[in-house]
């Protein structure tokens, strides 16, 4: 059953050294109260797995400022100077992955399959130590599926089963990252009775989700 | 005309009616300003949307509607929102008909380089080398020379690419040019300039056609 949670119990759950799979794209659908919650914790070394890095004071750039990351898995990270200077330094390991390619290594995970075959980076760096697969004539790159101790992810609407709506271009990675997690967080703007959400509107199935925290809280 | 614009105009006069178009961040964003009367596309955005309409009027901006870069945006009648690995579906498994994309290089080879300059600029790929991939028709906006005056349409990239082989169009200020089995081919040139102004800015080895047309007139 699915357990709602303050955002500091959230926090607590992570431990340091934790993989996390954070939802949002330049921060729009990022789980703030929990990237807050985090924030003002002692966590250390997390290996954070994103789309992108996002902004110095908003999404997962908060975490980048508090020195709170050891190492990402991203696939932009132009938006966010203090993350580029901790790269530049030796400070933080980064893994630029492209954003399609990130998507399908972590829907992988959470679909059971061990990675998948892209043509997206033959001919570049991004081929560099990986297997190269054709398939009927044509080459592939394999891509190894990325889990997650936790994904962290935000929604709009949730019900008490964890069914989660998502709204407009919030949506991005969150039902994808909700796939990978051991343990799923998810932060809703609102939570509903259960019966009040339309099965036809529901994203993410509650299957997905362990854990609740009331967006703002 | 100023470049932007003339890069820009040019480019939107290959969209056809009905295409779905993505417009990379930066002077490809410009050709949504300039679609020919008549012509109406879709255009995606790689967050997770299609059918993108213009900047919302300020004051009516929504938190939860942004484009690829970051910047506020509204939904046109019949709309619609996906996560991001549906995002990239329609991207890499080819439902995009034509992507307008920046370069920092481009070469005679239909190789783009785009995203990185070792040691100096980092920002990472984000969705350039999946849309460069797996495009229908990738279109490179760029000016034709970098601000040393240097050719930025090159024999042969030589920063890191970000994908190889896969540009069709290259539209500069100075020229139109077909990445074709044989060779780069000048198609256009900007009305004021000669052929031989353009194969001189140019590193990147050109076939030049008996007729080679003009872009720019209003």
């Amino acid at each position: 059953m699915v357990k709602i949670i303050s955002a500091s119990e959230a926090a607590a759950l992570i431990k340091s050294g934790d993989r996390l799979l954070i939802g949002g794209f330049l921060a729009a659908g990022a789980p703030e109260t929990i990237i807050d919650a985090l924030a003002a914790s002692n966590i250390r070394d997390l290996h954070v797995v994103c789309i992108a890095s996002d902004w110095e004071n908003k999404g997962i750039g908060k975490l980048v400022v508090n020195h709170q990351i050891s190492s990402a898995q991203v696939s932009h990270m132009g938006t966010n100077k203090e993350i580029q200077a901790q790269f530049n330094k030796g400070e933080i390991s980064i893994e630029l992955i492209p954003q399609g390619t990130l998507m399908e290594r972590v829907r992988a995970a959470g679909a059971g399959l061990g990675g998948i075959l892209t043509p997206t980076g033959l001919g570049t760096v991004v081929e560099e130590g990986k297997d190269v697969i054709v398939v009927d004539n044509q080459p592939y790159l394999l891509e190894k599926a990325i889990h997650g101790d936790f994904a962290l992810i935000k929604a709009w609407k949730a019900d008490k089963l964890g069914n989660l709506v998502y709204r407009k271009t919030a949506r991005n990675s969150n039902p994808i990252m909700a796939m990978a997690g051991k343990i799923v967080i998810a932060e809703a703007e609102e939570i509903v009775e259960v019966g009040e959400l339309d099965p036809e509107s529901i994203v993410t199935p509650g299957i997905f989700v362990n854990y609740l925290v009331q967006s703002g809280e | 005309m100023d470049k932007r614009e003339l890069i820009s105009k040019r480019i939107a006069q290959e969209l056809h009616d009905g295409d779905y178009v993505n417009l990379g961040i930066g002077l490809p964003t410009e050709v949504a300003n300039h679609i020919p009367e008549g012509i109406h596309v879709i255009f995606q955005s790689e967050n997770g949307m299609l059918g993108v309409g213009p900047a919302p009027a300020p004051g009516s901006e929504d938190k939860d509607l942004i484009n690829a870069g970051g910047g506020f945006i509204t939904e046109l009648p019949g709309a619609s929102y996906f996560d991001s690995a549906t995002s990239f579906a329609i991207i890499r498994g080819g439902h995009i008909d034509i992507t307008v994309l920046g370069a920092l290089q481009v070469d005679q080879h239909g190789n783009l380089a785009n995203w990185m300059i070792p040691g100096k600029l980092v920002p990472g790929m984000g969705g350039a080398m999946d849309l460069v991939t797996g495009a229908k028709k990738v279109i490179v906006a760029t000016e034709h020379c970098d601000k040393y005056g240097n050719s930025k349409i090159l024999k042969q990239c030589t920063l890191p690419l970000t994908a190889k082989g896969k540009v069709n169009l290259i539209v500069t200020d100075m020229a139109v040019l077909e990445v074709a089995s044989y060779g780069l081919v000048l198609k256009e040139i900007a009305v004021g300039l000669t052929v031989e102004d353009v194969v001189k800015a140019t590193d990147a080895d050109l076939v030049v056609p008996e007729q080679v047309g003009f872009f720019g007139t209003e």
